[in-house]
């Protein structure tokens, strides 16, 4: 089978100080699946993603082949990049409440995006929005298109972004840490809408976390990355089951011992199971 | 919205009436009795004390000082503002005439102002660090610190005597606007666009920005969307840099003999006309306060945020 995202010998450093923070990772996306980036914060799994969409601040440089869909993105002019930007590569953000322009509401970016990558009509956008706004469980999309930012919560937001995703039916789904910044209850709601999106799409799945149980939940495959370097990668099973990686192994038994400990201390019953 | 800008506009009013009294207060705390001054400035051989006492019931000064602030605070509320003490004239005959030529001047100069630092801060922000960014900042280094009567005299004498292509003084025609409007620009254009500058840059790292680029919006758009947030800072600083530039045109309209309130005041200064002074002194605060009122409906409208706040 052959892979959707194949990146090899991915180099990324500062170009300004000589600082490497990725020495050379490899590793692929297949088709329809999901691949989680777990590791600590600064292990490098953000500028990972970024060094994807090529979107890194204008400092850090990297090399190395990206091959999506039989192109090597890294050949790409910015131009040409652009174009796949949102159309095909399409990413989410840890921060909704950041992402949109504090100054427009909210339905001015979807308005410009959608019209930049379909050339549709107000109305015919304000049509699809509705739609898909609506599979994502947001009330009211319509009000909801007319408020600011600042108006409306990071889970809503992080949904609009998600309903957004949709109507642009990219090939590659980038999410950067999505549920970081959010509550459980949200968390618990947004998870549940990506693993949706994947089910109605079928589209591919980068998804940066260090939350060890929202990634059990939603990957198939698992990398784990400690100072930029990738120490173990498998499928997900293999993985929480049996980790090789003594890092890999450490991380897992923290997160279980925490799991015990909040376990004990809520009565013992399986409250934190979800 | 509309509710926010009613609000705000009242806010104004006790802020006037405040700065009215103060005005009026600061006139007569100064050590010279207006009366005297009055007969010194109509060159009265003799001032006895007789002649004091009359004077000052003539002007109403002999009664309580409350009694005295309300009845000007009226007077001055229908441009009544008094005579001046040196030519007898109403001073609003003098005053009006003279703030519409600075205010016309100071609107061609705010405007100047905001496009040459929109303008440079835009490209500065977007070529950080660049050649190009560091010569205009250096350049504009150099002409902010330059004092504007030095870089007056510098244009009048290449520009207006060596080249003779402008007029040196007066506002005969449009033509006469060019040579302040430049001093006055350049001056305070390297202040502010370096403030549009920084926010830009802050801009830059802005999440939206990344997600625009994500989204595969061209950068055209993205800059638009990053000038309008940053102008949003910038935009009470503008609106308060209209009576900054308003009082401070004092030294240009000197250089450059624009009849407007600067030349008035000084000579009103040097030859004590208290009525004049105080004038001037009144509406340069009340324009203060009306530009800052202005700015924050402004700001409201552009920023939604602040609409909740009063």
């Amino acid at each position: 089978m052959s892979h959707l995202l194949e990146v090899s010998n991915l180099k990324i450093w500062d170009g300004g100080t000589g600082d490497v923070i990725v020495p050379g990772s490899s590793f692929h996306v297949k088709p329809g699946s999901c691949l989680a980036i777990v590791g600590e914060s600064g292990s490098g799994k953000s500028v990972t993603c970024k060094a994807i969409m090529r979107l890194n601040k204008a400092g850090i440089r990297q090399s190395g082949d990206l091959v999506f869909k039989g192109e090597n993105l890294s050949r790409l002019t910015e131009r040409e990049m652009r174009k796949k930007r949102g159309k095909q590569l399409c990413m989410i953000m840890q921060n909704g409440m950041r992402a949109f322009d504090p100054s427009c509401v909210v339905g001015v970016h979807l308005q410009e995006t959608l019209r930049r990558h379909f050339g549709w009509s107000k109305d015919e956008i304000t049509f699809q929005m509705k739609i898909a706004m609506g599979s994502v469980m947001l009330k009211n999309p319509l009000e909801v298109m007319n408020k600011y930012p600042h108006q409306l919560s990071g889970g809503m937001l992080q949904r609009v972004m998600i309903a957004l995703a949709i109507v642009l039916e990219p090939d590659l789904i980038v999410a950067d840490e999505p549920t970081t910044a959010l509550d459980t209850i949200s968390q618990f709601e947004v998870v549940d809408q990506f693993m949706q999106l994947r089910e109605r799409m079928g589209c591919s799945m980068i998804f940066v976390s260090h939350d060890l149980a929202v990634v059990r939940k939603i990957s198939d495959e698992v990398m784990v990355m400690k100072d930029g370097v990738i120490v173990e990668q498998g499928t997900s099973q293999a993985i929480f089951a049996d980790a090789k990686h003594e890092y890999t192994r450490y991380l897992v038994s923290t997160k279980q011992s925490l799991h015990q400990h909040f376990k004990r201390v809520m009565g013992g019953s399986g409250v934190a199971e979800r | 919205m509309g509710w926010y800008m009613a609000k705000r506009g009242l806010y104004a009013i006790p802020m006037m009436i405040v700065i009215s009294f103060l005005t009026f207060i600061l006139i007569h705390l100064s050590p010279m009795d207006p009366a005297e001054v009055v007969l010194e400035a109509q060159g009265v051989p003799q001032i006895t004390p007789e002649l004091i006492a009359q004077t000052k019931a003539e002007l109403g000064m002999d009664r309580p000082f409350l009694i005295r602030y309300a009845n000007w605070l009226i007077d001055c509320l229908q441009l009544d503002f008094g005579h001046s003490y040196v030519s007898g004239e109403p001073v609003w005959t003098l005053l009006g005439p003279a703030f519409l030529n600075t205010l016309q001047l100071t609107f061609a100069s705010v405007i100047a102002v905001i496009a040459l630092s929109v303008g440079l801060g835009v490209i500065c922000a977007l070529r950080e660090g660049r050649l190009l960014d560091r010569s205009v900042r250096g350049v504009s280094f150099f002409l902010t610190s330059m004092p504007s009567y030095l870089l007056a005299s510098l244009m009048i004498w290449y520009f207006a005597v060596k080249l003779d292509l402008l007029p040196t003084s007066g506002m005969a025609s449009s033509a006469s606007y060019v040579l302040p409007v430049v001093v006055i620009a350049v001056n305070y254009a390297g202040i502010y666009f370096r403030m549009i500058r920084s926010s830009m840059i802050s801009q830059l790292h802005e999440d939206y920005v990344l997600y625009g680029r994500a989204s595969g919006l061209s950068e055209t758009t993205i800059t638009m969307h990053m000038i309008r947030n940053s102008l949003q800072i910038a935009i009470s600083v503008f609106c308060m840099a209209v009576p900054i530039i308003l009082g401070s045109t004092v030294v240009v309209e000197n250089v450059f003999a624009w009849p407007g309130l600067g030349s008035l005041s000084m000579h009103a200064i040097l030859s004590r006309d208290f009525p004049v002074i105080q004038a001037y002194v009144l509406v340069m605060a009340v324009a203060f306060v009306l530009f800052n009122t202005v700015s924050d409906m402004v700001n409201a409208a552009m920023n939604p945020k602040l609409r909740g706040d009063l």
